[in-house]
């Protein structure tokens, strides 16, 4: 199926996000959109779903213009989406998420099972899916989630295959099969649309590449190209790909963890029996797929759960068992993984956020009231220094975009006097110069003596940041391995497989 | 991530295969052998400081089986102490299963229940008899209202819309009832329209929770206020003037059903009931099945569980939760006919008597599933009845103290004996398109 988007134009309020788009999709093509975080891509995708309503422009399928008043008009028309957030309902079947909104039925509106179980496992052994009909989808791990929305678009004859960030919860390997089904998919003649800001997959896979920036088209790039190329026409101005940092001047042990476990409040065990040590001005990067314990590692160091055996101790103090509160006075600075949720409080100011990791006393508080002088100077600087474009310090959080909420977060959490520096996922959701900015704070932390714990799914940036990488998988330590560790055998790591030859290094 | 973190649904069985997963310590295991305890040193108690001597009869006949049951008498206080013996065993498998990280399996709280309930009648009914049949064909009549109502919240927050206006709907059912089946001498009549007054509740509450988004447990609560201001309004204004032609509505009749009816204490309790009973065996019978094996209930659950994933696929998310929540406004006033055509035989003011927040009670502790809330919504009828018939025969327990029973048993239904129970995921959250 042809696909041609002519003039596409979506506004929100006064925020263009797609200004007058115009793009070809040929089947038995990989179009690859690449463009940065609030580039335009998912909304433009979401439009050609039938998901919002287009300002202006037509969509064209082949030869004949198109009016979506929803999804159910896209999706009879042949165009299927794998969502980025997966559109599965968790407590069904994989039959039943397959059969939704497209069911077979029998004698009053009786729901035909078998057809759909049949449908499944027809779909899924024509891909080599292994993927069970029966099986609950909040079960299944996300890489197989994803194959049940891949099934679920082919099980309605979808001409155009719509894959909306699709790597960004898949381990190496799973995205290697993913291109795998990709390529798949294109030799059947169907149109695939692969929306990414990844450029290693973009060369890898795409036939054509159409760059999004700001909401507009910027041009068509070479498949051929370079990362540095795809990259400065990304953002639109030369970036620095890697992360220049100095061999690091080690210290003492400065946060050592003794067999940690963590039990959720459902009674699993979450993190089981994690020993590590993170010397004075080093990054332990954790890396592993989302989901396997990272995040409650994270928030036990920072006092935020509730079931903690083991101990950790930073500088020969020991932190379990010690209020939230405590530690951040024992100088353990925290990006959390969620900004929108634990980071901030978004429909506070910029210079209100500033100061909630210092609610209780000086600078910010005397005698139980806010000095709000003191505070405004503090945010002016800190608006500056960190280059938060905002309006000024009054502008609420919710308003900024994400680079910018990042880099409060990190302003807040760098502008103490710190011990240790906990950061979860720094860079999610970044565009890409606030991506590089961060990356130089965490990094002079670094150097100026403070032991770092980095955690990322994303392996490029535990590669570019780390001194030494520890890989989790299932609460547990596969390993702790230089950084210089092949990603080959970091992303067999991540999946639980401990090499033979592997060594750990121990600072 | 959701896989590592969730519970085992009762669905699944199991537990997520991809969790590193240690012996479950959920809170409901150390609830149980709690809860169990205490009942059974209440008990207990209640036998060391107030003993009866005598014999305890339970009658188990009516008087047209097909074989006549004899009756049950049982010595009072020693039958007592036996129950007693017989909880604390079942309170110590509970703690040796707390203690091992065992599941706390449905049967324990069942017999215990069974045993407690039997300890305690005999010693309550000392001297005196109790009628078996019409302590629980007593429970089944007084559950009607509250198993429709239950079922009309089961299916509005099975699509996302809480329906906190279950006791409106009940009340208004009532009352378009009382009018419609005096008007036209018809009970069939009167069940229609307050099935129609039922929807017309919840066409206001979906109006305001579906299309304008605001805040579903306020609407449902103003709802249920209004309905009752209107109906007080309604009923001294206009019925009480009138109540020869307005308020004397010709009301369901007892139908046994042949043969089932006959059938010792099962008949009597289950078959021996009016048109309504029946109608309402019928509802539970069809929500449960649609719900589960139909499109209509896989789109209704998918609305309430994940409704912009639902409207990636076509589904209508909002006209969805019109319909769902209309047929529960629906069921949910037919329940309200059962006071003015079954039991009260006329409309009074709040004549619901908060049943409707009983029937949503039932609704939590049935886990949002037709057949456990309609359980639920027994037990409660249960809770009430015993209440009635233990006062009727002259039981030692002060009467305000049974007057708050019903109260006491949802309680402590809702806080938690039922373990971890899960709502709906998108139940109370409105969607919006862009």
């Amino acid at each position: 199926m042809r696909l041609v988007l002519r003039g596409i134009t979506k506004r929100f309020g006064s925020v263009v996000a797609n200004d007058s788009i115009s793009l070809t999709v040929e089947p038995g093509e990989i179009h690859c959109l690449l463009g940065e975080n609030g580039a335009g891509k998912s909304t433009l995708m979401n439009v050609l779903y039938g998901l919002y309503k287009a300002d202006e422009g037509e969509i064209e399928l082949d030869g004949e213009v198109q009016h979506f008043t929803g999804p159910g008009d896209a999706m009879a028309a042949g165009i299927g989406m794998v969502h980025q957030h997966f559109m599965l309902i968790p407590v069904f079947t994989v039959a039943e998420n397959v059969m939704l909104g497209n069911e077979s039925t029998g004698f009053a509106g009786t729901l035909d099972l078998d057809a759909a179980r049949t449908r499944v496992t027809e779909i899924s052994e024509r891909f080599g899916f292994q993927v069970s009909p029966d099986a609950i989808v909040e079960d299944l791990p996300v890489g197989v989630q994803q194959r049940v929305e891949i099934i679920k678009a082919l099980s309605r004859d979808a001409e155009l295959l719509v894959f909306d960030e699709p790597t960004a919860v898949l381990t190496p390997q799973e995205t290697d099969e993913l291109m795998d089904i990709m390529r798949q998919l294109r030799e059947t003649g169907k149109a695939i649309v692969f929306i990414t800001h990844k450029l290693r997959e973009v060369r890898e896979v795409a036939d054509r590449i159409t760059v999004i920036r700001h909401g507009k088209v910027v041009g068509e790039a070479d498949p051929q190209a370079s990362n540095a190329e795809l990259a400065s026409m990304m953002v639109g101005r030369p970036v620095e790909l890697v992360v220049h940092k100095d061999e690091p001047a080690l210290g003492d042990d400065a946060l050592v963890v003794r067999d940690l476990r963590v039990i959720d409040p459902a009674g699993h065990v979450q993190v089981d029996g994690i020993s590590f040590t993170i010397r004075a001005g080093e990054v332990l990067a954790v890396a592993g797929v989302q989901g396997n314990g990272q995040t409650e590692l994270t928030e036990a160091l920072l006092g935020l759960q509730d079931d903690v055996h083991g101990s950790i101790s930073l500088d020969g103090v020991e932190l379990v068992g010690r209020s939230t509160r405590k530690i951040l006075d024992a100088g353990v600075g925290f990006i959390p993984e969620d900004r929108q949720v634990d980071g901030l409080v978004p429909g506070f100011t910029i210079a209100e956020n500033l100061m909630l990791n210092r609610s209780f006393k000086s600078p910010f508080v005397a005698r139980g009231a806010l000095r709000l002088g003191a505070l405004r100077a503090f945010a002016e600087q800190k608006l500056r220094e960190y280059d938060v474009r905002a309006r000024d310090i009054d502008s609420l959080a919710a308003n900024l975009s994400g680079g910018n909420q990042q880099k409060v977060v990190v302003a807040r959490e760098l502008s103490r006097d710190l011990r240790l520096l906990v950061a979860a996922q720094p860079t999610r959701g970044v565009d890409v110069g606030s991506i590089e900015f961060i990356h130089k704070q965490i990094v002079a932390t670094r150097d100026s003596g403070i032991p770092v714990l980095v955690v990322s799914t994303e392996l490029d940036e535990v590669v570019a940041l780390a001194d030494r990488i520890m890989v989790l998988y299932r609460g547990r330590v596969v390993g702790i391995v230089p950084a210089d560790t092949p990603r080959e055998t970091l992303g067999l790591m991540m999946t639980g497989e401990r090499p033979k030859d592997l060594k750990d290094v121990v600072a | 991530m959701s896989t590592l973190t969730d519970q085992p649904t009762p669905e699944s069985g199991g537990l997520a295969p991809d969790a590193t997963v240690a012996p479950t310590r959920s809170a409901g295991a150390r609830k149980l052998p709690v809860v169990l305890g205490v009942l059974t040193l209440g008990l207990g108690l209640i036998l060391v400081l107030s003993s009866h001597s005598g014999d305890t009869t339970f009658q188990l006949a009516a008087d047209t089986d097909f074989v006549a049951l004899p009756d049950i008498v049982v010595p009072s206080g020693p039958t007592g102490w036996v129950m007693v013996l017989a909880c604390l065993a079942l309170t110590a498998e509970a703690v040796r299963r707390m203690l091992g990280h065992l599941r706390q399996p449905t049967w324990i709280p069942v017999v215990f229940a069974i045993a407690w309930m039997t300890g305690f009648l005999s010693w309550a009914a000392a001297d005196n008899s109790i009628r078996v049949v019409s302590l629980f064909g007593g429970a089944v009549a007084l559950a009607i209202p509250l198993v429709f109502g239950a079922l009309g919240g089961v299916l509005g927050e099975r699509a996302g819309v809480v329906n906190i206006a279950i006791e409106g709907q009940l009340l208004l059912g009532a009352f378009a009832a009382a009018i419609t089946a005096s008007t036209t001498g018809s009970p069939w009549a009167g069940l229609v329209s307050a099935a129609i007054a039922g929807a017309l509740v919840a066409l206001i509450l979906g109006l305001f929770a579906i299309t304008y988004f605001v805040d579903q447990v306020i609407v449902g609560v103003v709802l249920n206020v209004l309905v009752l201001g209107l109906t007080n309004f309604l009923f001294r204004q206009v019925l009480t003037p009138n109540a020869q032609t307005l308020n004397a509505p010709e009301g369901f009749d007892r139908v046994p059903i042949p043969v089932l009816g006959d059938i010792p204490l099962v008949g009597p309790i289950f078959f021996r009931q009016t048109a309504l009973v029946y109608v309402l065996y019928l509802v539970v019978a069809l929500v449960a099945y649609a719900l589960y094996r139909t499109r209509w209930g896989l789109r209704v659950r998918a609305v309430g569980e994940h409704p912009k994933a639902a409207d990636t696929v076509g589904i209508k998310v909002n006209r969805t939760r019109y319909r769902t929540i209309l047929l529960a406004g629906a069921i949910a006033g037919m329940g309200g006919a059962y006071y003015t055509l079954v039991s009260v035989s006329q409309f009074n003011r709040e004549l619901t008597n908060g049943a409707g927040y009983i029937a949503l009670a039932a609704v939590i502790f049935g886990k949002w599933d037709p057949i456990r809330a309609t359980l639920a919504a027994l037990l409660f009828g249960f809770a009430t009845n015993l209440q009635g018939v233990l006062s009727a025969i002259g039981s030692p327990v002060p009467s305000q103290f049974m007057l708050a029973l019903p109260y006491v048993v949802t309680l402590f239904a809702v806080a938690g004996l039922v373990g971890r129970s899960r709502a709906p995921a998108a139940d109370g959250v409105p969607y919006k398109q862009q």
